[in-house]
């Protein structure tokens, strides 16, 4: 489903992936962790075309075709979906009408008729109750006044409604208590299926006791410097980043 | 048509089409609003026309559209139009009453008013109630200082009065039409005056249109006088085509306990100039002031607000935005000045405005005269583009790059729109704005002429 190789992309001349290279079969769950500053959400961004970013080598197939000259809103038509770290407050935005107008856009691009308010707001309602998010939230502009908490379910939310085949959760755990974690993964594992592969970006192991990876690899100064299974994100939990570094302290 | 002077300095000018509509005023027009005509010129012509040098209109230089070649004469032209055909309102589905101006002139009222209620026009105002024109008439602008609204008081023959008595709540929004549409290209003079007696209630829905492609300056003046405890509200939706010129001043005088709330939506015009100027006069009155503005390739709008706080314990509150595309331009000034009686004032004014591209320009002044010791106030300006973070949220979840901005733009804008209270009211502009911002609001309004613009 992606294929990501050779990945090098940096910013403003500095160089912050360094030659990445990645596989996601449908079905998958991938974790990548690394520790801060390591490139995580320069990667979760690239893949969803934010600007800003000079690709200078490498290339990225997602579904057959060539992501990197497509405009952010075809590749979330296409699938890809990111939970933002830092979701942004857009007041004057109503909710309902953003996130009504989303869901037809993706559903014109599939050729699909576009969904009444009555059958949208059916939709909602269902989608709501997978991530606990509460009405008088929906009624508000976009992330408006949320909590850090709330802006995550809103992000899970949008992923319900928006049923992405590959969804990048960059630092969803950031900010969050153990309850809101707990609904958030909760709401993520609900929407696993065999079609839909999933990215973990993250800083530390918690979120991975409750969304189990298949894969896990870890970012080191731009580069993927380990992969394994699961009981990786164990062993760095328990050993700490340092050991990576000093592994790869050469460089 | 008048005589072509060679003056290039437009207020003498302006004098010499005064002594050639001099015969014509004085002859057809109700003494009580002749015998003001001849103090006012000579207050116009201290000022004359301001250019770039005057401190008030640095940013909007009246001089050229004053150096055009208009009809300068005052000119009923025969109407024998149906309305109907003639102007399909933007605000439809709203049950008001109607008062219908044509090129400055009262036409014609639609609908039923409590008793006691004049709904109609200054001339017959001005003969038929004496009494109450001399007590109200240029009474807030003989304070005035600005050089258009005198140019208004010289050249005044006719607009429209609404006067509702002590303790009269009128429901209904009233809906006042100013429409242009002449044979060519005329200099209109609109004089209106809003008498709001105490205790009473009135909401004034303004709707201004251009209904042809010809030339327009028009000129307009507003009174409205609110007594105590009187509630006003007046929205004024600007539409006219992008190569009118419009100066639409507007002095509202508040008695103690009473409210104001104003709304400016300009959607088009060439050159708008909106003078507002508010005069807190009794204790606890509370001013609401709000606008924004659309603009785009050449169009320029200023907003130009002055709110004096003369009595203590009142409330003012300016929000005003901006949204500038391609080449347009705009300039906000609001000034609060506070006397120094008005102890325990709370005077608020923001202005922000939204660029759509590097080319398009804006000039917010806000000022600030205190000169009692225990007030509040506060102002703040901002210039900035759309949020590109805000941008890419939306991208990210499929919306393309223009209905991203589109939705963006009106949510800027909608600040402003949320402030009208009445529900199906505020929808109803809001759905404008959307149209305006995706280009369905044509600038013309007829389909013939939409291709010429």
């Amino acid at each position: 489903m992606l294929s990501i190789k050779n990945l090098c992309v940096s910013i403003e001349g500095k160089e912050i992936l360094n030659g990445i290279n990645l596989e996601v079969s449908p079905g998958e769950v991938h974790a990548i962790m690394g520790p801060n500053g390591s490139g995580k959400s320069t990667l979760a961004n690239v893949l969803t075309g934010k600007e800003g970013y000079e690709i200078t080598a490498g290339e990225i197939i997602y579904m057959g075709e060539d992501l990197l000259d497509q405009s952010p809103e075809d590749r979330a038509r296409k699938g890809i979906f990111l939970s933002f770290q830092y979701p942004v407050e857009i007041p004057g935005v109503p909710m309902v009408s953003f996130l009504k107008t989303a869901v037809n856009e993706l559903r014109k691009f599939r050729g699909e008729k576009p969904l009444s308010a009555q059958e949208f707001l059916r939709l909602m309602r269902e989608k709501k109750k997978l991530v606990e998010m509460d009405t008088e939230l929906t009624n508000r502009s976009v992330n408006e006044g949320f909590s850090g908490g709330e802006k995550k379910k809103n992000e899970i939310f949008q992923m319900a409604l928006l049923e992405p085949r590959l969804a990048i959760l960059d630092e969803t755990d950031s900010g969050l208590d153990i309850d809101a974690l707990k609904i958030v993964a909760h709401g993520v594992n609900a929407l696993k299926s065999p079609e839909r592969s999933t990215i973990v970006v993250t800083h530390y192991q918690r979120l991975l006791d409750y969304i189990i990876p298949d894969h896990v690899h870890v970012l080191y100064k731009g580069r993927i410097v380990k992969s394994a299974g699961k009981e990786l994100a164990l062993e760095l939990e328990e050993k700490g980043y340092d050991w990576i570094k000093k592994e790869n302290g050469s460089w | 048509m008048s005589v072509q002077t060679e003056n290039s300095d437009p207020s003498i000018r302006l004098v010499g089409y005064f002594r050639e509509a001099e015969s014509y005023l004085y002859g057809n027009s109700p003494e009580l609003i002749n015998q003001h005509r001849k103090k006012a010129l000579q207050d116009f012509l201290i000022r004359g026309i301001p250019s770039r040098k005057n401190e008030n209109y640095k940013y909007t230089n009246l001089q050229p559209s004053f150096l055009q070649d208009f009809n300068w004469l005052p000119h009923r032209e025969i109407t024998g139009y149906e309305l109907p055909d003639l102007f399909k309102c933007h605000v439809p589905r709203l049950d008001v009453f109607q008062i219908i101006l044509m090129n400055g002139w009262f036409h014609s009222t639609n609908g039923f008013l409590p008793e006691g209620v004049f709904a109609g026009s200054l001339e017959r105002f001005a003969v038929e109630n004496r009494k109450f024109f001399r007590e109200y008439y240029t009474k807030i602008t003989d304070g005035y200082e600005d050089p258009l609204v005198s140019l208004n008081t010289a050249f005044a023959r006719d607009g429209y009065v609404l006067y509702v008595p002590a303790n009269v709540k009128i429901e209904k929004p009233v809906q006042v039409i100013n429409l242009l549409k002449a044979q060519g290209d005329i200099f209109v003079t609109q004089r209106n005056l809003v008498i709001v007696e105490p205790g009473a209630e009135v909401k004034l829905i303004i709707c201004d249109h251009t209904l042809n492609l010809n030339q327009y300056l028009s000129n307009s003046a507003t009174e409205v006088f609110i007594g105590g405890n009187a509630s006003v509200e007046f929205l004024t939706l600007q539409n006219h085509h992008n190569q009118s010129v419009m100066v639409n001043s507007s002095g509202f005088h508040l008695e103690r306990d009473s409210r104001l709330t104003t709304q400016t939506i300009t959607l088009h015009g060439g050159l708008v100039r909106n003078n507002v100027e508010v005069i807190l006069d009794g204790t606890n009155s509370e001013a609401n002031l709000y606008g924004v503005s659309f603009t785009d390739r050449k169009q320029h709008v200023d907003n130009f607000i002055r709110v004096l706080h003369e009595k203590p314990e009142c409330r003012s509150n300016q929000l005003y935005r901006n949204v500038l595309d391609n080449e347009s331009s705009g300039a906000f000034s609001g000034r609060i000045h506070v006397k120094r009686d008005a102890q325990k004032t709370n005077a608020y004014q923001k202005n922000n405005n939204l660029l759509l591209t590097d080319k398009a320009q804006m000039q917010t002044k806000p000022q600030l005269i205190i000169e009692a010791d225990d007030v509040k106030c506060s102002h703040g300006a901002t210039v900035g583009q759309i949020d590109e973070e805000a941008l890419f949220y939306l991208r990210a979840r499929g919306i393309g790059e223009n209905q991203a901005r589109l939705m963006l733009t009106n949510a800027f804008s909608y600040e402003v729109v949320r402030q009208i209270d009445d529900v199906t009211l505020r929808d109803q502009i809001s759905e404008l704005v959307g149209k305006r911002l995706t280009g369905e609001i044509g600038r013309c309004h007829e389909s013939a002429y939409r291709a010429n613009c």
